[in-house]
């Protein structure tokens, strides 16, 4: 263990531990993650979709999409960085909503992204009322470095999940490895069960 | 450069030094430090007590021939890490780095010149560690600092640098992009193609460009000399940026 | 090619290459594998999420992925590198 550097505490706050996945620190701040450069789609070019394993692919224009039955949440979020980030405040379309209509026998989804980010999630875990497409943060558009326009939103695993700039989710009957987990990180990454990296 | 692989440090805090209202020089004892070029930097970790750590860059200020190791540290406002450093650490603390690093952003006077060194606020540091070099040595090479702030009292090294452009070859240019002080006859805006054609040296001098400060700052300033004929190679960017707090 | 302020650059990744390779490394060169620029590290765009990416500064392709696992770094490269080590 390094040597404590005397009276540094970051910007970190006391918290009911129940609420603290093991490993993590709670912040105030919201630390902006990204593995490149934060895309700058126009919303008249942006356009969400549901593609791979179904009958016919879905897609909705911004306009369409926010025009969608939406829900604000109060979740907190952990990122395999170490920080978590609680009670915060999200709003957005639920994935069930999304897929409303539409038929599939796929159990995975990777969610594919401007920038070319991708991340893979089992389809159960995006449903149920567990996941989001989400366009609001603390009661304001979402800011770019943040995701903006619309991010995914799987706050009950590991943040890197809830990929930013999302633009579709393609079912797959396969489960296909997405950015960072093709690096080593790990496949499915439950923060409570601390699955930060491949083979945990 | 022959670096051998670093390791983690630790220093001691002999003194921190009001360098500015909102930066302080740290001044080190760093057992077995084995020296630095001018334009270096080291990793900064901070342990607390319940493990959570943290990592920063900073830029060496002091000059290869000084005996102690000075950090100029900028508190940023919503920052982790520099508000400890620069309200709560004090002589007899310990510091944990390791270093020094990087060997192209770097400077020895045997490299020679011209030289042409552009700093946006902070970015001043390491740039100053070159220009302490260059005194350290009584180096004539012909060197122009151009620093950007907001205005005079952030200047870092305000006075040190009033006397040492004083002599041999080195010229201190400013420009105040927020509020010149009263009766200021200089460059008060950002810097553009004009500000640094009127620094100089011309391209066909060939001078080794040095910028460093802000991501932002230093794109329009290396893209401001190209455009002005210098050449790519020649320049040498380190950009500090928000995440490192 | 990015306008975005919040990359630093290759610079920052020096302490972490230096205690990987055991060289100093951000003045290596590296040659893109989409768009064929050479440029050193330290010019090189980084950026930081669950691990470290270093791209392009010309076409944003990416040049190395740096994770740091459980028990041990790994390091992904692409492209073709140059890097000196001193002989001991």
């Amino acid at each position: 263990m390094p040597p404590f550097s005397r009276g540094f505490r970051g910007r970190r706050v006391d918290v009911d531990p129940a609420r603290v996945p093991p490993g993590q620190y709670v912040t105030r701040d919201f630390p902006v993650l990204s593995a490149g450069p934060t895309p700058r789609t126009p919303l008249d070019e942006w356009s969400l979709t549901i593609n791979g394993a179904v009958d016919e692919p879905v897609s909705w224009a911004w306009e369409e999409f926010v025009a969608l039955p939406s829900e604000s949440v109060t979740v907190d979020i952990h990122c395999v960085t170490k920080w978590s980030k609680l009670d915060t405040t999200w709003t957005g379309v639920s994935v069930d909503t999304l897929l409303e209509g539409v038929e599939t026998d796929a159990g995975y989804v990777t969610a594919w992204c401007d920038g070319g980010y991708t991340t893979n999630v089992p389809l159960e875990d995006l449903t149920g009322g567990r996941a989001w497409i989400a366009y609001e943060f603390g009661g304001e558009p979402l800011e770019p470095e943040h995701g903006g326009p619309a991010r995914l939103l799987v706050p009950h695993l590991y943040f890197w999940k809830s990929a930013k700039w999302v633009r579709g989710l393609e079912l797959r009957d396969d489960d296909e490895p997405g950015f960072w987990e093709a690096y080593g990180y790990h496949n499915y990454g439950n923060p409570w069960k601390e699955q930060r990296y491949s083979g945990d | 450069m022959a670096p051998a692989r670093i390791a983690w440090r630790l220093a001691a805090v002999k003194d921190v030094l009001v360098e500015t209202p909102r930066a302080k020089t740290l001044v080190l004892d760093v057992p077995g430090w084995p020296g630095h070029v001018a334009g270096q930097h080291v990793d900064v970790r901070l342990t607390a007590e319940d493990g959570y750590q943290a990592q920063r860059s900073y830029s060496i200020a002091s000059a290869p021939e000084n005996e102690k190791l000075a950090l100029t540290v900028e508190r940023l406002e919503d920052g982790e890490v520099s508000p400890y450093l620069t309200d709560e650490l004090g002589p007899g603390d310990e510091l944990e780095l390791r270093g020094p690093i990087g060997g192209y952003f770097a400077w020895r006077s045997e490299d020679g010149g011209p030289l042409l060194l552009v700093a946006g606020g902070s970015g001043l540091v390491p740039l100053m560690a070159m220009v302490r070099h260059r005194a350290a040595n009584s180096s004539t090479v012909d060197t122009r600092l151009l620093v950007s702030a907001r205005s005079s009292e952030e200047v870092l090294y305000r006075d040190e640098l009033a006397r040492l452009a004083a002599g041999d070859g080195l010229a201190v240019h400013q420009t105040f992009t927020r509020e010149p002080p009263a009766g200021w006859s200089g460059f008060a805006r950002r810097v553009d193609a004009d500000v640094l054609g009127q620094v100089g040296p011309a391209p066909s001098q060939r001078p080794r460009i040095f910028i460093c400060g802000p991501t932002a700052f230093v794109e329009r300033a290396a893209d401001l000399l190209v455009g002005l004929g210098h050449d790519t190679a020649a320049i040498h960017l380190e950009r500090f940026g928000p995440t490192g707090g | 090619m990015s306008e975005d302020p919040r990359w630093l650059d290759g610079n920052a990744l020096g302490g972490l290459l230096q205690e990987l390779f055991g060289a100093e490394m951000t003045g290596a060169p590296h040659t893109c594998q989409s768009c064929g620029t050479e440029s050193p590290v330290a010019a090189h765009r980084l950026y930081l999420g669950a691990g470290t990416v270093l791209r392009c500064p010309v076409c944003d392709q990416i040049a190395l992925v740096a994770v740091a696992l459980r028990d041990r770094h790994m390091v992904h490269l692409t492209g073709a590198w140059r890097i000196e080590m001193p002989r001991v």
